[in-house]
């Protein structure tokens, strides 16, 4: 079965999307909202990560729980630039860019839930059915947050 | 006729009274010295304008002046009562600092300037920005003091005539989350209930709400049923030991931040012991399933260790409120302006929606303003909604403003939501935004983080526009400056948070050359030559009256209805509560009291937000969740604040008011009475964190967080330990020295808190900062804090605060009244 490939793949997922998100918020530290949702939103899928790994270890599949946990070593640094930049408009075209590839990898990350779920369904695995119920919800609320951001914030970014 | 300091006693004196009757009545007059009651020449209805209340008052004229101020008998909601502010401040508007001429900026100085000159400017500015960057680089920051008319008059020339959708108010920092929360229960902005409900309820619960500092005169109401016979029971949600905290059988002091998830281990209990209406809930709402979910997964143990309460308490506090027959609600900016303000309020909805609680005498919810016209803010669209509660999100309702207006099709942008002022400042700070154009409000000194709202309002490239009626913190940064007229010098209407509408009548003259803010937006809009597709002028109102008649028009079958209300009849009858129209034309006391709601998707103001993320839902999401337009039970998971205390900064700050001052002082501080009561800023600290710190009561401390730092001194009080309080009050208009540089800034409390904001109703968060102490000098007198209030020294030997015989206030009983004096 492949199932185990799909965890995987979502473990995968799952851990880059917390640095992504966590990435984002330091890279846009002036811009608060997103900087505080972000990083909200990474503990989301921190949280999955380590219920990835729970599941999987019952399955004899070993995944570091804490993969997504913890910040990256340049944080500092890319909070260092966004506040150099607080007057600068430039930056809110790197902000539609970041937001656009959070979306985009959350839309792949809600099809992988989507996929484990459907199979987990078909092979009658009720652990990981109830892990897709439990974690793609979230995962459709993050999807929302980045289409959400695009939409407010790029009119005055692209006019202004 | 007894007589009162109105400093020393702001409640008066009791008039007990039992469930179910009339509160008695209570006259409060205060006249200034030499003055009685036979020498004045006219007696000018208004209501109160330093807090949400809506006390409906007289203002006393003699010789063209203001020369006091009288309760109304008649008025639904005080009875005659008036708060400390309202007896005092009024002399606030004949200081001599007045403004009573337009300014502008030359050479880097504000230079007196003719109105020609000064909306030349405006007008020249906006015409450039216009050409050169369109619209969305300029936005509008009101307020929460002006009257309705003029916010009408504000949304019809910046999102129709401008087609600008930076529209904010400073209803943002007071009462957007009451908005918010009330949308997302129950699909759309309106006070569910009436003050009327303190005269039936059995259970009353103050969650975050200081009533007894915020709003005196319905805190009288209380402590009359207190001191009545079969007085209510009181729960309490505060860290601070306020007065109505001391008054609540049960109290409850959780960490500040940790809202969501005390409320959450209120409904555990209130659903584990099944104290849930099922006919109630079945037939009235969606969302049950998921709400007892969410609440199964919060056991008061779970809450207790985020909250730092006793599980016991959390219980003890559930029992009360499971067991109430008639239970009224009141939420503010303990709730407001904390860590998931929208998602704790809508909690407070959810035990009323759970319970079967609402819209019955004493049977309510008071999601409460801070500000006394902040509804009309929301109403007519001035503060980040659309006119009349229309959804800015759904298509027929724009349409339906563009046809009221006779605009082009695609004149009212929404696109979005209307910006919130946060992300408007963000605009400005980037130098997207190039015109602000600010009004009866106060920025520098009432935003979060001022180091940063000072460099962004202080910068060349930004034409700030200031229009108040004191040469403000903000307007010293402006580039011109417009003196406006004060209440009492203008007329207009205004609604108070539980929907009652009065009327205020110009009594005197503005002083100088300032101007009502009416007629500054009109002239500007004059002078910018607005039309309409048919090319006639925009906006075609003129006078107080005729712009009442078209909100009248555009508020028409709406749920915030004024069809029905006229000048006359405001004068005639006092407060009038809406919805107002053909079907209700006495107004109306309880909203959905049939248990129907203005949630149906055509009709709603709005989809709703997730209450974590803030994304907005879309129409259809909304009509799969809520087809028949039911109210909403909303979940919510606890997310911690986004500031915790640590090592360095090991302490809670959190900010406010006091009874005595009102936003930044720039009345109540050039009020002899009000200022004296509380002339200087203050720290409260518990008596532990004291201990701790090797601080005694008047010792001058400093304040610090990662922001800034403030001097103060300290007050030991009963508040919560590990949480320390700063009143927001004071900045730097009546220092002696101004300071030039940041690094001299060291009074106001914003120095200190930090940019974050509800991504749900987008009020900031003035109550999440982690803070350290330093004990800077021993105090040789008590902290110059008031003693009445929630600041109520520990040390019983600290002078308790008075007024004094400048502060007689006169109060009339019911017996003494002659008959038909009171209704």
């Amino acid at each position: 079965m492949k199932l185990n490939l799909v965890l995987r793949e979502l473990h995968r997922a799952e851990t880059a999307l917390a640095r992504n998100l966590r990435r984002a918020a330091e890279r846009h530290r002036v811009e608060h909202e997103v900087h505080h949702v972000a990083l909200d939103l990474a503990e989301w899928s921190a949280r999955h990560v380590r219920d990835l790994a729970a599941t999987a270890r019952s399955r004899g599949l070993g995944l570091d729980a804490h993969s997504a946990d913890r910040p990256g070593l340049l944080a500092p640094l890319r909070t260092t630039i966004s506040e150099l930049a607080v007057h600068r408009p430039e930056p809110g075209l790197l902000l539609l860019r970041d937001l656009r590839a959070l979306h985009r990898t959350t839309a792949g990350l809600s099809v992988d839930w989507e996929l484990l779920a459907q199979a987990a369904q078909a092979a009658r695995e009720l652990d990981l059915l109830a892990l897709a119920q439990r974690c793609h919800p979230d995962t459709l609320r993050q999807l929302k947050w980045t289409n959400a951001m695009l939409k407010v914030l790029s009119p005055q970014i692209l006019i202004g | 006729m007894p007589s009162r300091d109105g400093i020393a006693e702001p409640w008066g004196t009791r008039t007990p009274y039992g469930p179910g009757e009339r509160w008695p009545t209570r006259v409060d007059t205060r006249l200034a010295d030499g003055v009685t009651a036979d020498d004045v020449d006219e007696w000018v209805p208004t209501a109160s304008v330093l807090h949400s209340n809506g006390d409906g008052l007289h203002l006393a004229v003699k010789d063209g002046r203001v020369v006091g101020v009288r309760g109304r008998a008649d008025d639904r909601v005080n009875h005659g009562r008036l708060d400390p502010k309202d007896l005092f401040a009024w002399q606030a508007n004949r200081s001599a600092d007045r403004l009573t001429t337009p300014l502008v900026r030359d050479g880097g100085r504000l230079v007196e300037a003719s109105w020609d000159e000064a909306m030349g400017r405006v007008v020249e500015r906006s015409r450039a920005l216009l050409g050169d960057r369109g619209p969305g680089s300029i936005g509008f920051y009101t307020s929460g003091q002006l009257f309705a008319e003029e916010y009408y008059t504000l949304a019809a020339v910046a999102h129709g005539a401008i087609g600008t959708n930076h529209v904010d108010g400073n209803t943002r920092l007071c009462t957007a989350t009451a908005a918010a929360a009330l949308k997302e229960s129950f699909g759309c902005d309106g006070q569910p209930g009436s003050y009327t409900d303190v005269d039936h309820a059995d259970v009353i619960a103050l969650f975050g709400h200081n009533v007894a500092e915020t709003q005196t005169v319905l805190w009288s109401r209380m402590l009359d049923r207190l001191a009545g016979p079969n007085p209510p029971l009181l729960v309490c949600v505060d860290p601070r030991t306020t007065a109505v905290a001391r008054a609540a059988t049960v109290h409850l002091a959780p960490l500040p931040g940790t809202n969501v998830a005390l409320m959450n281990g209120l409904l555990h209990e209130v659903v584990a012991h099944d104290r849930v209406d099922h006919d109630f809930v079945e037939r009235s709402t969606v969302g049950f399933a998921d709400l007892a979910e969410q609440v199964r997964q919060w056991p008061p143990e779970r809450a207790a260790a985020i909250c730092g309460v006793p599980a016991e308490e959390i219980r003890h506090a559930a029992r009360v409120l499971g067991g109430a027959r008639r239970l009224l609600s009141t939420v503010l900016q303990g709730f407001y302006q904390s860590n998931q303000a929208t998602a704790a309020a809508v909690q407070v909805n959810n035990l009323h929606l759970l319970r079967g609680m609402i819209g019955k005498p004493g049977a309510g919810v008071l999601q409460m303003n801070g500000q006394p016209t902040a509804e009309n803010t929301r109403e007519c669209g001035a503060d980040g909604d659309l006119v009349g509660f229309r959804n800015w999100n759904n298509d027929a309702h724009v349409a339906d403003l563009t046809e009221l207006w006779n605009l082009d099709a695609n004149a009212i942008p929404h696109f979005s939501p209307p910006t919130h002022l946060m992300q408007m400042l963000r605009y400005a700070e980037n130098g997207s935004l190039r015109m602000l154009w600010v009004s009866a409000t106060n920025p520098a000194v009432s935003l979060p983080e001022l180091a940063r709202v000072r460099s962004i309002l202080g910068q060349d490239r930004l034409f700030l526009v200031v229009q108040d009626i004191f040469r403000t913190e903000t307007a010293e940064l402006a580039d011109v400056v417009l003196p406006a007229a004060a209440w009492g010098e203008k007329t207009g209407t205004f609604t108070n948070a539980d929907r009652t509408v009065h009327l205020s009548r110009r009594a005197v003259d503005p002083p100088g050359q300032a101007r009502a803010d009416l007629d500054i937006f009109l002239d500007y809009a004059r002078r910018m030559d607005f039309r309409d597709r048919d090319g006639a002028r925009f906006p075609p109102w003129h006078d107080p009256e005729s712009a009442f008649a078209a909100w009248q028009r555009a508020s028409a079958g709406r749920p915030c209805d004024y069809s029905g209300l006229d000048y006359d009849m405001l004068a005639e009858r006092s407060g009038v509560q809406w919805p107002c129209n053909a079907e209700h034309p006495d107004g109306t006391e309880r909203l959905y009291a049939d248990g129907k709601f203005f949630a149906a998707p055509d009709y709603c103001e709005n989809y709703g937000r997730d209450l974590v993320t803030g994304a907005p839902m879309e129409a259809t999401e909304y009509r799969a969740m809520n087809p028949d337009g039911k109210a909403m039970l909303k979940a919510a998971d606890y997310v911690p604040p986004h500031e915790r205390p640590g090592e360095e900064f090991p302490l809670s700050l959190i900010t406010g008011r006091t009874v005595y001052h009102f936003h930044t002082r720039t009345k109540t501080g050039r009020t002899p009475q009000l200022r004296d009561a509380a002339p200087e800023v203050w720290v409260e600290v518990s008596a532990p964190d004291a201990e701790a710190h090797g601080v005694t009561e008047g010792d001058l401390v400093e304040v610090s967080t990662p922001r800034g730092s403030v001097r103060a001194h300290a007050r030991v009080s009963a508040i919560r330990p590990g949480v320390l309080f700063l009143p927001f009050h004071y900045g730097y208009w009546d220092t002696e020295a101004p300071p030039d540089g940041d690094r001299e800034h060291h009074r106001a409390a914003n120095e200190l808190t930090m940019t974050d904001w509800d991504p749900v109703s987008k009020q900031p968060l003035f109550k999440t900062a982690a803070a350290a102490l330093t004990r800077i000098a021993a105090g040789d007198r008590p902290a110059a804090a008031p003693t009445t209030g929630a600041a109520t020294p520990l040390d019983p030997t600290v002078p308790a605060t008075t007024g004094g015989p400048a502060a007689t206030v006169q109060e009339t009983h019911a017996a003494e009244q002659t008959a038909g004096g009171a209704r």
